[in-house]
C-alpha cells in the first residue's frame, strides 16, 4: 500500500485517494483547428511510462483536493509531490 | 514431434518416464526472420503457430524476454467465453471460443478445457433489466446465452442462497453453458511445441531494446541477444506494448495496471461452475486441484509492478464472503498480479500501425485469455496477409481517431 503524502494534510494511506491518470495533459489551445489525429492523441494518448510517471491524485476521503505526484511506475517510490498549477520539480511538465 | 497418445504413454511408462523428448527446442536466435513475433505469451505463440498451420509460413520466430507464459498467461483466472454485448466483440470472442472446443485435438495436447458453464449473477432490477439486454444481444449473435430465475441458479449453484431478504439476493443469472476454464499454461505450451514443431524459433530469455524502422518500413530488433532483422514484427507484449510502442515512436491509448487474483486451499467439490458477481465485485470458480480460483480487484494507478495493493485482497474477500459465507473459514494459499493494458473502451488493439511491416496486438486488458487462439488467428491473417480479416478489422488501432469505438466496459466480469 502506498503512503502518500498529501500537501495539505501530510502522509496518507493509499486508499484515502483516487488517482487520475497522466498529469500535465494541456487542452488543444485551438480546438476547432484540431483534426481527428490530434483530438485522439489529446483524448486518448497516454505516455504510459515504465518508470517515472508524473500524475494527478485526489486525495478523496480526505481534503477533497487535488495534487499532482511524480511516481515511479515499476518501485512505486514517490519521487515528489507538488501542487496544481506549480511546475514539476525537475523541469518540463508541458 | 513425437505424438502423445495411449501408446506413448504405455511405451514411456515401460522406461520410467525417463526417455519424453522435450516439448520444443531451445533455439539460438538467427541473424534474421521473416517474421519476429515479440512476446512469447499465449497470444504469441499463438500467432506464431497459425502464421505457420493457416498461411504456410515457416521462417518465424517468437521472442520472449522471460518464460514461456510467464506473464498474462499464467496469471489470469483461466476463465473462457463469448457472451459479449456488441456484434464486433460477439463475433471475435466466439472465433476463440470455437477454437478452444477443438484445440486440445488440434495440437495433441490437453489444454484441459472444461465447459462447465459461467453465471452471471443479477442482485436488483438493473442487473436483471441489464442481463436480459445482453442474453437477447448475444443470442442474436447465435451464441448460446440463457436467463435463470433464481431456481435456477440454485440448481446450477447449490452453495448459492437464494433468499430474497440478503443485502445482495440472487434474483436471476445468465448462463453460457459453453463458457468455462482451461489449463492456461497448458494453452501456452501447447501452440509453443505445436509452432515449434512447424518451424517455428522460440526464443526465450530475449529481451527487446530497440526497433530499427528506416524509410518507415521496421527492419528488425535490437535485442539482448543480439540483433535480429525482420521483414515483419509483431508485438504482442499485452502489459509492456506501450513500453515496445515507445520504442517505435507511437503512442497507443493504453494504461498498465495490476490486475491481482488469487486461489484458496484446496477443497472437496463444492462450486462446480464459474460464477460471477458485478454488482458484488467478484468471481470465483474451482479448479481440478480443488483450490477455488478468485479474481480479480485492480489498482487504480498505472503499475508494471506485478504486484498489488494488499487493500484490494482485503476487498476481494470480503466480496467472496458477501456471496457465498460457506468460503470464510478458509485460507489463501497464494495471490499474485499481472500487469495488464486496459483500453478506454475495454477492447483490444489487432492491427497495423503506422510503421510498414510493424503490427500490434494489444488492449486485451483484463479479459484476454479466453481470446488467445481466436487472438492469434486474426493476427497472423493480418500479418500474413498485410491486412486484417474482417474479424479484427473494427480493432484497428485507428479507431480512436474515427471515434468508432467498441464499449465493452460492461462486458467484464466484475467492473475495473
Amino acid at each position: 500500500m502506498l503512503l502518500i503524502p498529501c500537501p495539505w494534510c501530510g502522509a496518507r494511506d493509499e486508499s484515502e485517494f483516487t488517482c487520475g491518470g497522466e498529469a500535465h495533459i494541456r487542452r488543444p489551445a485551438d480546438p476547432d483547428a484540431l483534426d481527428d489525429a490530434h483530438w485522439a492523441d489529446y483524448l486518448f494518448m497516454r505516455a504510459n511510462p515504465k518508470g517515472s510517471h508524473r500524475e494527478r491524485w485526489c486525495h478523496s476521503h480526505g481534503c477533497g483536493r487535488w495534487f499532482n505526484v511524480e511516481r515511479d511506475t515499476v518501485t512505486h517510490g514517490i519521487v515528489s509531490v507538488y501542487r496544481m498549477g506549480e511546475p514539476p520539480p525537475g523541469g518540463d511538465g508541458s | 514431434m513425437t505424438r502423445y497418445s495411449i501408446f506413448s504413454l504405455a511405451r514411456n511408462a515401460m522406461g520410467y518416464h525417463r526417455s519424453w523428448p522435450r516439448a520444443w527446442r531451445s533455439p539460438q536466435p538467427r541473424p534474421s526472420y521473416d517474421i519476429v513475433i515479440v512476446g512469447g505469451g499465449g497470444h504469441g505463440l499463438a500467432t506464431a503457430y497459425y502464421l505457420a498451420k493457416e498461411h504456410g509460413l515457416s521462417d518465424i520466430a517468437v521472442i520472449e524476454k522471460g518464460w514461456l507464459g510467464g506473464g498474462n498467461t499464467g496469471r489470469n483466472t483461466t476463465i473462457i467465453r463469448s457472451n459479449y454485448l456488441w456484434d464486433e466483440s460477439a463475433h471475435l470472442y466466439e472465433k476463440s471460443l470455437k477454437l478452444y472446443e477443438g484445440l486440445s485435438q488440434e495440437l495433441n495436447f490437453n489444454i484441459m478445457l472444461s465447459q462447465r458453464g459461467v453465471l452471471n449473477l443479477a442482485h436488483n432490477e438493473h442487473d436483471l433489466k441489464e442481463l436480459s439486454r445482453r442474453v437477447r444481444a448475444i443470442r442474436l449473435n447465435g451464441i448460446d446465452s440463457e436467463i435463470l430465475d433464481p431456481q435456477g441458479v440454485k440448481a446450477e449453484v447449490p452453495i448459492a442462497n437464494i433468499s430474497p431478504s440478503l443485502r445482495y439476493p440472487i434474483l436471476g443469472a445468465s448462463l453460457q453453458r459453453r463458457g468455462g476454464i482451461a489449463r492456461h499454461d497448458a494453452v501456452a505450451w501447447g501452440f509453443a511445441r505445436a509452432a515449434d514443431a512447424r518451424g517455428v524459433d522460440i526464443v526465450q530469455n530475449c529481451e527487446v531494446t530497440g526497433i530499427d524502422i528506416a524509410d518507415g518500413r521496421v527492419q528488425g530488433l535490437e535485442t539482448t541477444r543480439g540483433r535480429i532483422a525482420a521483414r515483419k514484427v509483431g508485438l504482442v507484449a499485452a502489459g509492456h506494448s506501450s513500453v515496445l510502442a515507445a520504442m517505435a515512436g507511437l503512442r497507443l491509448p493504453i494504461e498498465s495496471h495490476t490486475l491481482q487474483a488469487m486461489v484458496s486451499e484446496p477443497i472437496k467439490p463444492v462450486l462446480n461452475s464459474v460464477v460471477m458477481s458485478n454488482t458484488v465485485h467478484v468471481y470465483v470458480s474451482q479448479s481440478d486441484k480443488g483450490e477455488l480460483v478468485i479474481g480479480a480487484g485492480m489498482d487504480g494507478y498505472n503499475s508494471y509492478s506485478q504486484r498489488g495493493s494488499f487493500q484490494i485482497v482485503e476487498g476481494q474477500m470480503g466480496a467472496l464472503i458477501e456471496l457465498f459465507p460457506i468460503f470464510s473459514r478458509l485460507s489463501l494459499l497464494r495471490q499474485w498480479g499481472g500487469i495488464v493494458d486496459v483500453c478506454p473502451d475495454a477492447s483490444p488493439i489487432v492491427g497495423k500501425t503506422p510503421v510498414d511491416g510493424l503490427f500490434i496486438n494489444c488492449g486485451w486488458g483484463t479479459g484476454g485469455f479466453k481470446a488467445t487462439p481466436g487472438s492469434g488467428w486474426v493476427f497472423a491473417h493480418t500479418i500474413a496477409r498485410d491486412r486484417p480479416h474482417a474479424l479484427n478489422a473494427p480493432f484497428a488501432l485507428e479507431r480512436f481517431a474515427s471515434g468508432v469505438l467498441i464499449d465493452e466496459h460492461g462486458a467484464a466480469a466484475v467492473a475495473h
